[in-house]
């Protein structure tokens, strides 16, 4: 662990016209970290995900980051240029639905190179080494390389689109409900990978989330938002063994118990 | 510092917000301190607040009142008010805890969820590896079963993986909730030697344990948990 935060947030709002979409949210999150978001549907957390990953431009508040070099820098003074930067190499963005950050007609291997030539990388044989060694990462066979994730299973494509996050080694991970839309036996497999990738390589990660199940495998610390605000905030283990908000006490005993 | 934990005036209640806000008060004015080297062991009868009170000390409940005092790195931390990350490098460094159940994670084979607290401080995998299979086999834990996920475990094989994963740090302060509950005699009396050994290192030990006799083997002292009754307070 570092002595300095690696994004630092700030009474970040957003609204929708006179709707709120989040309300003065701030934290910090330092390098390693995971944090988890999370709440129902409606509650904010995907508005405030998208912010943080500069999707969106908030209505006000500030959130900063610390670059490789150690400079701080606001990301919403940044040009498009370098928040475009930012995100092909520091950062990664794994959507629920593989398809929104994957190219479903170029193959696989292209879909993991692609990062790996947009930060400069011109070699085909180390590109596609380095391909075939995350699509092994991720548990993809070797074979698959030249396919094209149209042909891939929805549990594949997630894993393709996590590939194709990490191979620009990021050292902050956006994720909007990862095992969203996958089934049960498929989630499980995902989450035990992106666990082990999320501690082999130390990244830290802002996960979305309405999944608490995920958010205890997943996370050191938690936010619970509703109606846009952040109703509780603490560790992991904290807030889902003693929960003390009203509707994180509704949350945690909605669960089934199987 | 010979007294690597001290808890005064610690309160907590639970305030069930589904249930019209009835309150529900656990303990209070709970004060004790352990001294390095000793085993402290929290008695009273099911419901008196034993297992809030560890979970207190290790940042798993949260503190409604009062202060836990822990020497961290030769710096006093007060685990009732520390933020989220200063109880994560408490628990990596300071507090151990063998829970009552272990949390399982798919695909993570017993040998690694053992080291995985000494890798998590930088410790070698080889190294690690090795003193999570010293621990495992003193427990007689089948080497068969070392690589493999404790998930289909038995629930005593399951207790033994946890702890070892408690025991395998040098942690000053080591928290145990009934940790031979589902053990043979056998193994119940490798625990009691594991925690003579921490005793003998100075570790400083504060456990609930249900059975007599290993009660009676490690404890140097009793808390009595019924002392803090939080109607008692009130009254």
């Amino acid at each position: 662990m570092t002595d300095e935060p690696l994004l630092r947030v700030t009474a970040l709002s957003k609204y929708y016209g006179s709707r709120i979409g989040c309300e003065d949210i701030s934290f910090d999150l330092w390098p390693g970290e995971v944090l988890a978001v999370v709440g129902e549907s409606g509650s904010g957390k995907t508005t405030l995900l998208n912010c943080l990953a500069t999707r969106l431009l908030p209505t006000s508040g500030t959130a900063s980051y610390r670059m490789r070099d150690n400079q701080w820098r606001d990301l919403y003074r940044m040009s498009e240029a370098e928040r475009r930067f930012l995100m092909r190499t520091d950062w990664g963005f794994v959507h629920q639905n593989p398809a929104d950050g994957l190219r479903m007609t170029v193959s696989a291997g292209a879909n993991v190179g692609e990062r790996l030539m947009a930060i400069g990388d011109r070699h085909y044989g180390n590109i596609r080494s380095t391909a075939v060694d995350w699509l092994g990462r991720v548990e993809i066979d070797e074979e698959r390389i030249d396919d094209e994730p149209r042909a891939f299973s929805g549990g594949m494509r997630q894993r393709l689109q996590i590939a194709r996050n990490l191979v620009t080694g990021p050292r902050l991970v956006f994720m909007d409900e990862p095992t969203g839309g996958l089934d049960v036996s498929v989630q499980a497999r995902l989450l035990d990978l992106l666990r082990g990738l999320v501690t082999d390589l130390g990244l830290a990660a802002i996960v979305v989330t309405h999944d608490l199940a995920v958010a205890r495998l997943l996370s050191q610390r938690m936010m619970v938002m509703k109606d846009g605000h952040v109703v509780e905030s603490g560790l992991t283990d904290r807030v889902l063994d003693d929960p003390r908000a009203p509707y994180t006490q509704l949350l945690v005993s909605s669960i089934l118990q199987v | 510092m010979a007294t690597p934990l001290i808890v005064s005036e610690v309160a907590k209640a639970f305030t069930m917000h589904l249930r019209g806000g009835i309150r529900l008060p656990v303990v209070a004015n709970v004060s004790f301190s352990i001294r390095a080297g000793e085993c402290a062991v929290l008695g009273g009868p099911s419901g008196a607040g034993k297992s809030s009170i560890l979970k207190m000390v290790y940042g798993n409940y949260g503190v409604d009142q009062g202060q836990i005092i822990v020497d961290h790195h030769g710096q006093l931390v007060d685990l009732a008010t520390a933020n989220p990350r200063t109880v994560l490098a408490v628990r990596r460094d300071t507090i151990g805890y063998v829970s009552q159940f272990l949390r399982t994670v798919p695909r993570v084979s017993a040998l690694d969820v053992v080291a995985e607290p000494l890798v998590a401080r930088g410790t070698a995998r080889d190294e690690a590896h090795a003193r999570a299979s010293e621990l495992l086999g003193r427990l007689n834990l089948p080497e068969r079963l070392w690589s493999l996920p404790p998930a289909t475990f038995s629930g005593g094989e399951q207790q033994r993986v946890n702890i070892a994963r408690g025991f395998i740090t040098d942690h000053p302060v080591l928290l145990l909730d009934e940790p031979t509950a589902s053990l043979d005699a056998t193994n119940r009396e490798v625990v009691i030697s594991l925690i003579e050994e921490k005793k003998l290192r100075g570790t400083a030990l504060l456990g609930i344990f249900h059975d007599a006799d290993v009660r009676e083997a490690v404890a140097d002292r009793i808390v009595d948990v019924t002392t803090f009754a939080a109607g008692k307070a009130a009254a």
